[in-house]
């Protein structure tokens, strides 16, 4: 008997996030965690389950660990199937020649064989860094209706900034007529969100078309080469919350904004639920002496300071006298007695220890990745441990387990980066 | 495997008050994250007890729901699962559960079809961790017919509501009554009880043939000076919450750090049915001190010494004091709420009181949530 599915998805969950600095030294981009207790994967595979796709191949390479602990075999989302479900796809060896995954449709086309096993009619292709809510079905509607090749996800952006996004010019049938990738003046304010629905044929004979063609990319060669060849591309105009957080600039702002009375972006709401891998139970503790001043909670954490408009993850634990200041804690990790912490980004399972000073004086770029280590943001890697008493300035970094020589006079001042090699706490 | 597990989930007891209302007592919701049965659940599934029946009876809508998808508890297996037992019309019988041990003879096949040396049998009313392999070693060191486990009630008023028991320095049962009005002893059977399949099964259709039907008097009473029926005493926290009172004393003991940590963070870990909510949110005016709260809640109000189960919002102004606000309420503006366990998916007006004086008083309102 023939498996048929209508559509399926490929979730292109490779890339490492380089702009996240040490978010992403040790796991992917879509394993980040977001919103107190998702990772940023939840939100297109909720999208994947909440719009009836039940079929769906993640596309794995750079630091998979996380990712594939994380997604197993798809419980969260019900995408534990008999037929389809979740798959991930690393690359792997094959007997003429092996190959990394060198582009987005690349990573496509060396899963052909994956897709073609469930005779699809259309591909939906989806990447893995991105927060928004969205029904696929209705972009299928619209691809249908126009009898469209190819349907790319589009939102208006303000003009002045489009110039950063891929830019779609349409006539008014909604067609694609010319794309800009990073246009200096762009013609249009239509930017890609880098969701395509293709009609298997026309996706298959693409990346067959393409690929010799290095580091093929849908964006720069599979797009271009459809529209030349007079495909029918067409852009399907979406008004909902979408936010790239792909900078640490972005990542935070996009966490912060959960914490609004009613936020743009609601996790609260019953319809279109957002699932995740809710491995940690116990309700959340608040203790006497807690302030817990706008913020979001996960489960498991104990408060024993003043967390002010904030996000924290499960099981963190925020010691006395704390004082927790437009930051994100991410899960498990513990943050010592008296430490107080200003616009700060704290990963997974990290500890800092008793009276830290995080996020103190000016504002200095960064030394190293002064692109990625700004908007005054004081970033610590996973797994990191910071000593007592030191003090830690704006727009830094942090990874491994730091002792108290890496601070010279107690202080790591702003612009600055230590990556301690890993070892035994101090 | 060596043993399988029965858990005796049917119960219904008039000192839960209106709480029993909607559910039977194994489906109460404790401690913010839980219900009452995942502690026996996890105990069982923690000590590789890979096959498990639940006998429910009473209001079982509630648990089954719960019990839906044996998955969190790690049952959804080829080798053994998760059985539920609710009474069922047969050729042979049209009676509900007449009492324990009827509730286990009326399912004898799945005792018979077993080929698990030993049983372990518990109630759904529990909440502690154990090993029940522990207790199997001792059963079989001590070459006992029946092992119970036991513990000491601190408060000796309570001794009414449990088997109290005596036993001799080998630990043998010499002495057992069933809920005596006084005791003058204060170690009490915590219902959980570890016994080989075939002599369970031998004593389950001997009570039956005689139209007995309850396991504690028929079984355990009456055997106790013929066969050799054990008493293992526990240390550990261990809490029985068939009554008000003491359902509101459990929940609030999860207040204190060392019952937390036992719980929360020592391994092995409770598990519960996942339930897919958002973090906890703070909004402007949340105050919240010395509490416990769940995923989902919304907070915008006073909350202090109390627990908020799942999904709880808390309107402006609201202060709620030493209460135990079940899932899925909604408080309305400047409400008051002290002394109070508010029943599940309630509805509180704004601008209402509601005051346990003397006692804790359960809330039931039924509003309608949208027409406010």
């Amino acid at each position: 008997m023939m498996i048929k599915k209508e559509m399926i998805a490929m979730l292109l969950a490779g890339g490492q996030g380089s702009r996240l600095g040490v978010l992403t030294e040790k796991v992917a981009k879509p394993a980040v965690a977001f919103g107190g207790k998702y990772r940023i994967i939840d939100f297109p595979l909720s999208n994947c389950i909440n719009s009836g796709i039940d079929t769906v191949g993640v596309l794995t390479q750079y630091q998979p660990l996380r990712l594939n602990t994380h997604i197993g075999i798809g419980i969260p989302w019900d995408l534990d199937r008999n037929e389809g479900g979740v798959t991930v796809l690393p690359p792997y060896e094959k007997s003429t020649n092996s190959e990394w995954y060198t582009g987005t449709a690349n990573a496509i086309f060396q899963n052909l064989d994956y897709m073609e096993q469930y005779h699809p009619d259309y591909v939906l292709i989806l990447s893995g860094d991105h927060i928004y809510k969205m029904d696929y079905e209705v972009m299928l509607d619209f691809h249908k209706a126009n009898k469209a090749d190819i349907t790319i996800a589009c939102m208006p952006v303000p003009i002045e900034e489009a110039s950063r996004f891929g830019i779609m010019v349409t006539d008014e049938t909604g067609r694609i007529t010319e794309f800009e990738e990073k246009p200096e003046k762009p013609s249009s304010n239509l930017a890609s969100m880098g969701i395509y629905i293709f009609s298997w044929q026309v996706l298959k004979d693409a990346l067959i078309a393409l690929k010799n063609q290095c580091n093929c990319d849908f964006g720069k060669h599979i797009l271009p080469y459809c529209k030349e060849r007079g495909q029918r591309l067409f852009a399907y105009e979406y008004n909902g919350y979408w936010k790239d957080v792909g900078t640490l600039g972005s990542y935070w702002e996009a966490n912060m904004e959960l914490i609004d009375i009613i936020p743009e972006f609601n996790l609260y709401e019953e319809f279109w639920k957002i699932y995740t891998k809710g491995d940690i139970i116990p309700p959340q503790y608040i203790s006497e002496d807690a302030v817990t001043d706008r913020c979001l909670i996960g489960e498991g954490a104990e408060i024993y300071g003043e967390v002010h408009h904030s996000i924290i993850g499960p099981n963190v634990v925020i010691g006395k006298n704390c004082v927790i200041r437009d930051s994100i804690i991410m899960r498990n990790s513990e943050i010592g007695e008296g430490t107080v912490m200003d616009k700060a980004i704290v990963a997974e399972d990290v500890v800092i220890g008793k009276d830290v000073v995080l996020g103190c004086g000016e504002e200095v770029p960064n030394v190293r990745k002064p692109a990625v280590y700004s908007f005054g943001l004081a970033t610590v890697g996973e797994k990191s441990y910071i000593p007592d008493h030191v003090r830690i300035g704006k727009n830094t970094a942090i990874s491994g387990i730091t002792r108290p020589e890496d601070y010279p006079e107690g202080k790591l001042e702003s612009g600055q980066v230590i990556k301690a090699k890993d070892g035994d706490k101090a | 495997m060596r043993a399988l597990g029965i858990i005796l989930a049917g119960g219904n007891n008039n000192r839960m008050r209106e709480l029993s209302n909607k559910r039977a007592i194994a489906a109460m919701p404790v401690a913010g994250s839980y219900r009452a049965i995942d502690f026996a659940l996890s105990n069982m599934a923690n000590s590789h007890i890979q096959k498990v029946a639940v006998l429910t009876q009473y209001n079982a809508r509630s648990l089954n729901e719960h019990l839906s998808s044996s998955k969190w508890w790690d049952f959804g297996r080829k080798q053994g699962g998760l059985f539920v037992f609710t009474p069922t019309i047969t050729k042979e019988n049209s009676l509900w559960y007449q009492g324990t041990a009827d509730a286990i003879y009326q399912n004898i096949s799945f005792l018979k079809n077993s080929h698990e040396p030993y049983v372990v049998i518990a109630s759904g009313d529990g909440i502690y961790k154990m090993d029940y392999n522990k207790v199997l070693e001792f059963h079989i060191a001590k070459r006992a017919d029946i092992t119970v486990v036991c513990t000491t009630c601190q408060d000796q008023s309570e001794v009414e509501r449990f088997g109290v028991l005596r036993m001799n320095d080998d630990c043998r049962i010499e002495e057992f009554e069933e809920k005596p009005i006084v005791s003058s002893y204060n170690t009490v059977s915590t219902g959980i009880y570890v016994v080989r399949r075939r002599q369970l099964i031998e004593l389950i259709e001997r009570a039956a043939q005689e139209g007995r039907h309850d396991f504690v008097n028929d079984i355990l009473i009456r055997y106790k000076n013929l066969k050799r029926i054990y008493g293992y005493k526990t240390d550990s926290y261990w809490s029985n919450i068939s009554t008000v009172e003491s359902y509101y004393r459990t929940n609030m003991d999860f207040l204190k750090p060392e019952i937390r940590n036992y719980f929360f963070k020592q391994e092995p870990s409770v598990k519960t049915k996942i339930d897919d909510l958002p973090p906890a949110k703070y909004n402007p005016g949340a105050v919240v001190k010395n509490s416990l709260v769940a995923s989902g809640c919304i907070i915008n109000g006073v909350v202090e010494n109390s627990i908020l189960f799942k999904d709880v919002f808390v309107g402006n102004g609201c202060v709620i004091r030493n209460s135990v606000i079940l899932n899925d309420v909604y408080i309305g503006d400047n409400t008051r709420v002290e002394n109070c366990i508010v029943e599940s998916r309630d509805t509180l007006r704004a601008d209402s009181e509601f005051c346990g004086d003397d006692e804790v008083k359960i809330v039931v309102e039924k509003n309608e949530r949208y027409v406010l």
